[in-house]
């Protein structure tokens, strides 16, 4: 057994490929050296993470693969799974290797895994555009805790930012604690203290800090949320397929 | 916002509820500078509720009053229902403060009658004038427009709103005649004519200046009510097919009738709304939208009905086995969208892919072939299947209903109280 240990950034992802076809050993693990050490290693190499050797691949990459096969990569990186090193490496060096293009070859396994799995990211940035809430804070920032399950907040920034280009938000990842913070100019990233994290990962933020208006609108909505139903079609199951349950903690409507 | 506002929500969002369009597509528009808002081209739903229905835009009546008194509809005049009318700068800033929240993606905006038509109609236009000028506001508006308004309103309305829509409500003109005396079809084809003009024109002008203003950029919808008269799917799919022909008309939205008013006798007593029903139709529409099949493929003066055993497209496999088995392997991309069990992306995956090499079951299955249903109308790299030829249709026809006759079986069996 290969392995490779690197540093988990996706820089040093691209770097494992130039390492592995310069040296010509090519790994059966990729880890970071956070990870569990296996018991059995044959062979063990620590690649340096090297911007010039990484933009390398990536060039080649370019030149090989669709626009639209670039964005899936990205994507299967940010669902941060335990399989995409290995399944990332193996699809860059089919691509390579291939002198044709590869990618459409949707009979490979490793390059339908990359589709399903740039899929469920996507849709899961999907999702983010559909059930963010934002309250209206005290300082009349527009608040919303989020928690997804991959880190897809950075996709979504250019959503929000172009449509609500007129308000300050701030949209936070509870889970991974980091936030993106508009101020009607540029964006940031920002992160709370623990102790504020504690209380924002509750969903619900405490009343003094809410603008006055606020309570009124959620419970607008909450009403509209009511009397748009009709009783006499009642679907809880379709209701939980298409909005699932993990995204309630921070849906207003739900609460 | 107080209380008032509350109340008045509560009565108005409850009144508007059974108009099922909510579509937010069809418009792609940038922010503005100091604007709020845009429009995502492909929609964004934003909620959920109980009954399983999307909610994108905040869909909601001015008013429920009405001089009309159709006998289908909740706000006729003669339903002693209470009655009350939005201002249309509350309406307005509501709209907006939603919209900040990402409760919504825009406004969909209909309307009892008040006074006459153009009455009518020159509010709903305050309202959306008020969003987009003084609140700035870039996101979808989608607005009813009132049957017997004035063309110079439609024309004004259509500059401001992304889509503009006129309910068909019943199919044939005669049910329409006996359930709602003081309206025809006419009233509604003239004004669907006249705003597919008004887009005609501004499409052409907009080849020709960059800056010529948009009109209802996002086209229009119509909505027909199913099982609240005695129209047959054959009618209602060739009516739908007639529509899709025109430029400008996106989509056909079906309603299973709920009965709202139960003591007319013009209408069908149901125990329950025609789901089933409405759920066919609604996948022969997609056929008719996306797997190019003609309406009188789905349905003629044999069969004038949808069969709701199995799907339309399933149903017209089982009537046309000679066509079958198709090679997905060599079958040209038309050809494998009629397979049962093979939908436009899973078609598209099998094409791009067998450049590669000759695709097997398993493989089909990866890709999101549902090959309980495919099973019996395909052949792949493996050695040929029974065939709906060798197996017949009837058989295929039992194999495919048989898990739904299960499911009944097993709701019977939950029904028996064990003491």
């Amino acid at each position: 057994m290969i392995h490779f240990f690197y540093d988990k950034t996706f820089d040093g992802l691209l770097s494992c490929v130039f390492f592995a076809y310069e040296q010509k050993r090519f790994p059966d693990m990729i880890l970071s050296e956070s990870d569990p050490k296996p018991l059995f290693m044959d062979e063990q190499y620590y690649v340096p993470t090297e911007k010039e050797k990484s933009q390398r691949v990536w060039a080649a990459l370019e030149k090989k693969l669709s626009k639209t096969a670039q964005n899936m990569m990205l994507h299967v990186w940010l669902s941060e799974l335990p399989e995409v090193e290995m399944l990332l490496f193996r699809y860059i060096c089919k691509n390579i290797n291939h002198s044709k293009s590869y990618e459409m070859n949707f009979g490979d396994d490793d390059v339908l895994r990359v589709k399903e799995i740039a899929l469920k990211v996507s849709r899961e940035a999907e999702r983010l555009r559909m059930f963010v809430r934002f309250q209206e804070m005290a300082d009349g920032v527009y608040f919303a805790p989020i928690d997804p399950q991959f880190n897809v907040l950075s996709l979504v920034v250019p959503h929000f930012k172009a449509r609500y280009a007129n308000q300050q938000w701030i949209i936070y990842d509870t889970n991974r604690n980091f936030g993106i913070f508009y101020d009607i100019h540029t964006v940031q990233e920002i992160s709370f203290s623990p102790k504020d994290l504690s209380e924002l990962k509750l969903g619900k933020l405490s009343d003094e800090k809410l603008s006055e208006e606020e309570a009124m609108f959620q419970k607008l909505w909450k009403e509209y949320f009511q009397s748009i139903t009709i009783k006499e079609r009642i679907n809880l199951k379709l209701q939980r397929q298409m909005m699932p349950k993990k995204y309630w903690k921070y849906l207003t409507e739900m609460q | 916002m107080n209380e008032t506002t509350l109340e008045k929500l509560k009565i108005l969002a409850d009144a508007a509820k059974y108009d099922v369009s909510c579509a937010s597509s069809g418009t792609s528009r940038g922010a503005k500078k100091d604007g709020i808002g845009t429009a995502a081209g492909w929609g964004i739903c934003h909620s959920f509720t109980p009954d399983g229905r999307c909610v994108s835009l905040f869909k909601i009546l001015l008013t429920n009053h009405c001089i009309y008194d159709c006998a289908y509809c909740l706000n006729r005049r003669s339903n002693d229902v209470k009655r009350t009318t939005f201002l249309p700068d509350e309406l307005a800033e509501l709209t907006i403060e939603f919209y900040r929240r990402n409760y919504i993606e825009g406004l969909f905006l209909s309307s009892g009658v008040i006074r006459n038509p153009d009455y009518t109609m020159e509010q709903m236009l305050r309202v959306v004038m008020l969003l987009r000028e003084v609140h700035r506001f870039n996101g979808y508006i989608h607005m009813k427009s009132i049957p017997g308004a004035s063309q110079e309103l439609i024309a004004k309305v259509g500059t401001y709103v992304d889509r503009l829509s006129v309910n068909l409500e019943i199919p044939s003109e005669q049910n329409l005649k006996l359930l709602a005396p003081e309206k025809d079809h006419a009233s509604v084809f003239a004004p669907m004519r006249f705003i597919q003009q008004g887009m005609l024109e501004s499409a052409e002008d907009r080849k020709k200046f960059k800056k010529a203003p948009r009109f209802v950029p996002a086209g229009q919808s119509t909505q027909v009510i199913i099982g609240a008269t005695n129209d047959t799917d054959k009618q209602i799919l060739t009516l739908a097919s007639a529509l899709y022909k025109r430029p400008s008309f996106k989509r056909m939205y079906y309603s299973g009738y709920i009965p709202v008013n139960t003591s007319d006798s013009r209408l069908p007593v149901l125990a329950k709304p025609p789901l089933v029903r409405e759920n066919r139709l609604y996948q022969a529409d997609w056929l008719m939208r996306f797997y190019e099949f003609q309406a009188h493929e789905i349905v003629d003066d044999t069969q004038p009905d949808l069969d709701l055993d199995v799907d339309p497209k399933m149903g017209w496999a089982l009537r046309h086995p000679d066509f079958f088995p198709i090679d997905v392997n060599v079958a040209p991309y038309e050809m494998i969208l009629r397979v049962p069990g093979i939908g436009v992306k899973s078609a598209q995956l099998i094409v791009a892919s067998r450049r590669y090499g000759r695709l097997n079951s398993v493989q089909l299955k990866k890709m999101g072939v549902v090959m309980k249903r495919a099973q019996y109308f395909i052949v792949c790299r493996e050695l040929p299947m029974q065939t709906v030829n060798e197996l017949t249709p009837q058989y295929v026809r039992r194999q495919v209903t048989q898990k739904q006759r299960k499911q009944v079986a097993d709701l019977l069996q939950y029904s028996i109280q064990w003491e």
